[in-house]
C-alpha cells in the first residue's frame, strides 16, 4: 500500500516556511531602510533601473511634501479616479492622493491600527477601508509613507464623483481641517456607453467656474492654459510608452505581469507625476526594459524571482489587496500564473482604447479623461473590454478579486463574470478579500479557492490540446 | 492482476475513502471521524476502503451461490458486522490501556487513584457485552457509528449510573485518554480477525433462539432461518472463498487525496486535487447529465457548474461562515439533545416552517431556545431550519450562475431526509419543473469517487500514452 509516512514532506514544508521567514525579516529590514513597499521586490529580487527611478521620484515627492510649508507650497488632495494632476501642477501646487497613502500603509502593514482608530471614532465595520485606512493616519499625525509627516490640505479636490465615498470622505476631511476649501467636479456616468458633447460641456463648465477659480484662490496664481497644454503633450508621451508596457503582455510569454507588476507601473502616471518630464523618463526607462526582456525572451520579474514557466494566462478584473499583497502575489507566481490584462491598471485612464490627454483641447480632454476612467464606464463597457483582453491577450481564464470595501468595482461582477464565461467560454474565478483591512484576507481560504480554480484550468487545457 | 485505485477526501468532519476498479466501479468504501492526526484518519478510512472491498469482491466471487443460496449473502453480512466488532475491541483496548495509563499519571492519591481504577475496570465490563450485541445484532441502526461516538456514548452512560462526586474525575480522565488513543494508528491483521469473527458468529448461532417467530427484536428473516439450522456448514463452504480475498493483494495503482486536509496527505503534491473538482467529477460520474452540484458537507457548501465533460467552469463557496452546514446540524442537535440523524425525520413531521432569522451558526441555538419558550413546536423549529439551510444554499447557488438541468446533491447532509425535501420544493419554486434532482445514497462518498477517478485517468502523473485514452473514455 503506497501511503508513505508524513515526516519527508513535514519536514520540507518547515524548511519552506524558515527560508520564507527569513526572506520575509529580510524584507523587513529592507522595508525599514527605504520606508517603501517592496517594489518589485525588496530584498533578493532583480532590481531594475526603472524601480530605482520610481523610487527616487516618490522619496523627493514625499521630502517636498514634508517640507511644504517652508518652502512657501500650497497643496492639493485629491482621488486617482480621473484626477487633475496636469491641472494642479500648472498652478505650482503639490498633490496628495489619499488613495494612495492608504494602500501604502496596507503594504506598510499600519493600515490595522489606523483602521481600529478610525473606528473607535464612530466608523462602522461596513464604510470603505481606504477611508478608515486614510483617516486613521491622520488622527495619527498623518505619517506617510516615507516616514515623513504630510502637510494638511489647503485644498481638497473632489475629483471624481462616480464613487459616492468619496464624497463623504471628503465631508469627513473637511471636519478634520475646519475651514478648508472644497472644490468638487460632478463628473457624469457613461450610463449610456459614451461621452457625449454636452457632458463634456457640463464638465469643462465646472472646470471654469468652480475647480479653476479656487485653483488661483489657492495658488495665488492665474489659470495659465499654455502650460497645461505644455504639460499635456508629456502625457500623451508618457501614455503612449505605458500602453506599449501593457499590450506587450500581447506576447507569449508575457515579458511583464500587467496587475501584481502593472499597480507599479501604472503609480507615476495614475498620480502626481502625469505631465512631467520626471515620468517620460521613467516609461522610457521601462520601455526600454520590456523591450529588453522581449529580446531576450524572458518572463515577467517577480518578488520571487523571474517566472520561468508561463502555464496560465489570466485576465484580472477588481483592486488587489494590499495588505497581504506579496502572498498573494506568490500564489500566482508558484502555480506559474501571469496575469497579462488587469482592470484595475485602468482606474487612471483606459489608455489601451485610444485615449490620450490632447494639448490642443486641455480642459475638454481633461473632462474626457475623468469620464473615461475605468469605473465611470457601464457595466455592458466593461464586460466588452474585458472580453476583448480575453482575446487579445490569449487569456486560458478570468478572475475577479471582489473587494468588500469598493462599490465602484464590486457591484455588477459576478454579472460580468457570468457574461464573460458565456461570451469567451474561459473558466471564470471569484475570490474575495478587501483592500487595506487584513481581517478580509483569509490566506487558507483565498488558496483554497485559487488551487481550485487553477485545478480547473489545467483539466481545460489537457482537454483542449487533445481536441475532444 | 486487478488494478486499483484509491481516493481519500479528508474533510473538516469526516474522512473518507473510495476504492474503485478499472472499470470506475466503487468496490470499497471507508469513513471514519476527522481527527487532529490527518494522516491518521486517512489511514483508517482506507484501511476501511480496503476490508470493504474485501468483502465486495467476496460477493462479487460468489455472486452465482449467493443468488442459489440467499443464507449466504445474510452470513456475509453478518461477518462483516462482526468483522467491524473485532476492531472495535481492538480499539476498545487501546482506549483501556489510555485510561488506566491517564489515572496513574493524573492522581497521585493512591487511594484516589484506586477508586477511580475500580471504576474504570467496572465501566469496561458494563459496557463491553451491551457493544457486542449491538454489533452482533446489528443494533447500531441509524446512530453514527465511529468509534469515538459509541465508545463515548456508553462511558457516558455508565459514567451517570455511578455517584455525583466521581463525574468529574472519570470524565477528566475520559477527555485527557480519547485524544491520544484516537490519534494513534492501530494496525489491523485482517486474517486474524476474519477468523476471529467466524468463531464468534459460530457462537451467535449456537445461541440463536430456535423459534424465530417469538423474538423479534432479533432481525429474523427467511434467511435467517434457513442459516440458523446450516451455518457450521455454510461457513465450511465459505471458508475457502473467505481465504481466498484475505490473501488477495490489493494493488493500488494510483491514489488522489483531496478535501480540507489534502496539503496536509502524506501524497506526492501530483496526487492532490482540489475537492471542488472531486466532487463534480463523482457526480457527474454517476449522473452523467449532471451539469450544476451542490455540495453540503460539515462545514463547507460548494455550489459548482460543470460541464458535459464534467469539468468545473464556475464554482462559489461559503468559506466565511458555516451556517447551513453539517457541523450546523450538528450543533443544533446537540442544542435539542437529540442525536444528529434523528433531526431531518424530526423535521419531516413538520406542519409549518417557522421562520428562522439567524444566520449564524452560534445564534440559531439562542433562537431556538426562545422559540421553543414562545410555544413553537419543535418539529416546526426544526422544519424552518432546514428550509433556511437551503435558502442559503440557494443563494449560493444563484451567485454561481443558478440551477441547470441536470442537478446532482452531494454530501454528508445529502442524506438528511427533510434537506432534500426543501431542496425539491426550492429548486421548484425558484428554476420551474424541469429540473430533474439527483441523489445517490454514496452521495458523502462522491469527493473520494472523484478523487479515485482522477487517480484511475492519471491526470497528474502525465503519461502522456494514457492521458488521452482515459479522458475520452
Amino acid at each position: 500500500m503506497g501511503v508513505k509516512p508524513t515526516q519527508p514532506s513535514q519536514r520540507e514544508g518547515l524548511k519552506q516556511m524558515q527560508v520564507y521567514k527569513n526572506k520575509m525579516d529580510q524584507q523587513k529590514i529592507q522595508n525599514k531602510k527605504t520606508s517603501l513597499p517592496p517594489l518589485g521586490g525588496g530584498g533578493t529580487a532583480i532590481k531594475e533601473n526603472s524601480m530605482i527611478l520610481q523610487k527616487d521620484m516618490l522619496a523627493k515627492q514625499f521630502n517636498e511634501l514634508s517640507r511644504a510649508k517652508e518652502l512657501g507650497k500650497k497643496v492639493v488632495y485629491t482621488f486617482v479616479p480621473g484626477n487633475l494632476t496636469e491641472l494642479i501642477l500648472s498652478f505650482d501646487l503639490l498633490p496628495v492622493y489619499p488613495e494612495i497613502n492608504a494602500l501604502q500603509s496596507g503594504m506598510r502593514k499600519k493600515s490595522a491600527a489606523y483602521i481600529r482608530d478610525a473606528e473607535k471614532t464612530g466608523h462602522s465595520e461596513d464604510v470603505c477601508t481606504y477611508v478608515k485606512c486614510d483617516i486613521g493616519m491622520m488622527l495619527n499625525g498623518n505619517i506617510g509613507p516615507t516616514g515623513e509627516k504630510l502637510p494638511d490640505p489647503d485644498l481638497l479636490l473632489l475629483s471624481y464623483t462616480g464613487c459616492f465615498t468619496f464624497l463623504k470622505w471628503f465631508e469627513n476631511l473637511e471636519r478634520l481641517y475646519p475651514g478648508v476649501p472644497v472644490a468638487m467636479l460632478h463628473t457624469p456616468y457613461q450610463e449610456d456607453g459614451k461621452i457625449t458633447d454636452e457632458m463634456v460641456q457640463y464638465m469643462v463648465r465646472q472646470l471654469e467656474t468652480e475647480v479653476i477659480p479656487k485653483m488661483e484662490m489657492v495658488s495665488g496664481k492665474k489659470f495659465d492654459k499654455s502650460r497645461l497644454s505644455e504639460m499635456m503633450k508629456n502625457s500623451a508621451k508618457a501614455e503612449d510608452l505605458l500602453v506599449k508596457v501593457l499590450e506587450s503582455a500581447k506576447r507569449k510569454p508575457t515579458p511583464i505581469d500587467a496587475y501584481f507588476a502593472g499597480v507599479y507601473y501604472i503609480g507615476p502616471i495614475f498620480t502626481a507625476f502625469r505631465g512631467t518630464e520626471a515620468a517620460v523618463d521613467y516609461y522610457t526607462e521601462l520601455w526600454n526594459e520590456v523591450q529588453e526582456r522581449i529580446n531576450l525572451g524572458l518572463g515577467p520579474v517577480t518578488p520571487e524571482g523571474e517566472l520561468n514557466e508561463e502555464k496560465y494566462r489570466l485576465v484580472v478584473e477588481g483592486p488587489p489587496n494590499w495588505t497581504h499583497f506579496r502572498e498573494f502575489w506568490k500564489i500566482f507566481y508558484d502555480i506559474g500564473a501571469v496575469i497579462v490584462a488587469s482592470t484595475y491598471t485602468k482606474v487612471g485612464g483606459v489608455y489601451d482604447l485610444g485615449f490620450r490627454h490632447n494639448p490642443s483641447g486641455p480642459l475638454e480632454s481633461l473632462s474626457e479623461y475623468c469620464m473615461g476612467c475605468y469605473t465611470n464606464l457601464n457595466l455592458p463597457q466593461r464586460v466588452s473590454l474585458i472580453e476583448k483582453y480575453v482575446k487579445d491577450y490569449s487569456a486560458d481564464g478570468f478572475l475577479i478579486n471582489s473587494v468588500k470595501s469598493c462599490n465602484s468595482f464590486s457591484a455588477g461582477q459576478l454579472m460580468i463574470m457570468r457574461q464573460i464565461e458565456q461570451r469567451t467560454g474561459i473558466p471564470v474565478g471569484f475570490i474575495e478579500s478587501d483592500l487595506v483591512d487584513p481581517r478580509y484576507f483569509s490566506y487558507a481560504n483565498i488558496k483554497n479557492r485559487l488551487e481550485s480554480y487553477f485545478q480547473m484550468l489545467e483539466q481545460r487545457k489537457i482537454i483542449m490540446t487533445q481536441g475532444v | 492482476m486487478n488494478k486499483y485505485y484509491l481516493g481519500v477526501d479528508l474533510g473538516s468532519t469526516t474522512s473518507k475513502a473510495v476504492i474503485i476498479n478499472e472499470k470506475d466501479e466503487i468496490i470499497g468504501r471507508g469513513i471514519t471521524n476527522t481527527r487532529a492526526n490527518y494522516s491518521v484518519a486517512a489511514d483508517i478510512a482506507r484501511d476501511e476502503a480496503i476490508f470493504n472491498a474485501r468483502f465486495s469482491i467476496l460477493k462479487k466471487n460468489l455472486e452465482t451461490e449467493i443468488k442459489a443460496n440467499p443464507e449466504y449473502k445474510t452470513y456475509i453480512n453478518d461477518l462483516e458486522n462482526v468483522f467491524q466488532y473485532e476492531q472495535f475491541k481492538v480499539r476498545l483496548d487501546k482506549i483501556g490501556d489510555e485510561l488506566v495509563k491517564t489515572c496513574r499519571t493524573f492522581f497521585k492519591d493512591g487511594k484516589k487513584q484506586e477508586e477511580i481504577l475500580s471504576c474504570l475496570r467496572m465501566i469496561r465490563k458494563a459496557f463491553k457485552p451491551k457493544v457486542k450485541q449491538d454489533y452482533l445484532f446489528n443494533n447500531l441502526g441509524a446512530k453514527n457509528q465511529f468509534f469515538r461516538d459509541i465508545v463515548s456514548e456508553k462511558y457516558n452512560e455508565e459514567v451517570n449510573k455511578l455517584d455525583i462526586s466521581l463525574f468529574e474525575p472519570l470524565m477528566t480522565v475520559w477527555d485527557k485518554s480519547i485524544n491520544p488513543a484516537e490519534n494513534e494508528r492501530v494496525h489491523f491483521n485482517f486474517r486474524e480477525l476474519i477468523h476471529k469473527a467466524m468463531d464468534e458468529l459460530k457462537e451467535k448461532y449456537n445461541q440463536l433462539p430456535s423459534t424465530a417467530a417469538d423474538d423479534t427484536s432479533v432481525n429474523f428473516d427467511a434467511e435467517m432461518n434457513l442459516l440458523k439450522g446450516n451455518f457450521q456448514h455454510v461457513s465450511e463452504s465459505l471458508r475457502t472463498h473467505i481465504d481466498e480475498v484475505t490473501e488477495l493483494e490489493f494493488n493500488v495503482a494510483n491514489m488522489t487525496g483531496t478535501g480540507y486536509g489534502r496539503a496536509l496527505l502524506p501524497f506526492p503534491q501530483e496526487c492532490i486535487r482540489s475537492e471542488i473538482l472531486c466532487h463534480a467529477f463523482g457526480a457527474h460520474a454517476i449522473f452523467p447529465d449532471t451539469r450544476t452540484v451542490l455540495d453540503i458537507g460539515g462545514q463547507d457548501t460548494k455550489a459548482i457548474q460543470v460541464d458535459k465533460y464534467g469539468l468545473v467552469t464556475s464554482f462559489q463557496m461559503n468559506d466565511r461562515c458555516a451556517a447551513g452546514c453539517g457541523r450546523y446540524l450538528g450543533y443544533i442537535a446537540d442544542e435539542m439533545s437529540i442525536s444528529l440523524n434523528e433531526l431531518g425525520p424530526m423535521a419531516m413531521q413538520a406542519e409549518k416552517e417557522v421562520n428562522i432569522c439567524s444566520t449564524c451558526t452560534v445564534f440559531a441555538g439562542a433562537e431556538l431556545r426562545e422559540l421553543t419558550n414562545l410555544g413553537e413546536k419543535r418539529e416546526d423549529i426544526l422544519g424552518g431550519l432546514h428550509k433556511a439551510i437551503i435558502m442559503r444554499a440557494m443563494s449560493l447557488i444563484a451567485r454561481s450562475g443558478g440551477v441547470f438541468n441536470e442537478f446532482t446533491f452531494t454530501g454528508g447532509v445529502a442524506r438528511n431526509p427533510a434537506v432534500n425535501k426543501y431542496l425539491a420544493r426550492l429548486v421548484k419554486e425558484n428554476y420551474g419543473d424541469g429540473i430533474k434532482i439527483n441523489i445517490h445514497t454514496d452521495s458523502i462518498f462522491m469527493g473520494a469517487l472523484g478523487g479515485a477517478m482522477f487517480a484511475r485517468r492519471n491526470i497528474n502523473v502525465n503519461l502522456p500514452k494514457n492521458e488521452k485514452k482515459a479522458m475520452t473514455q
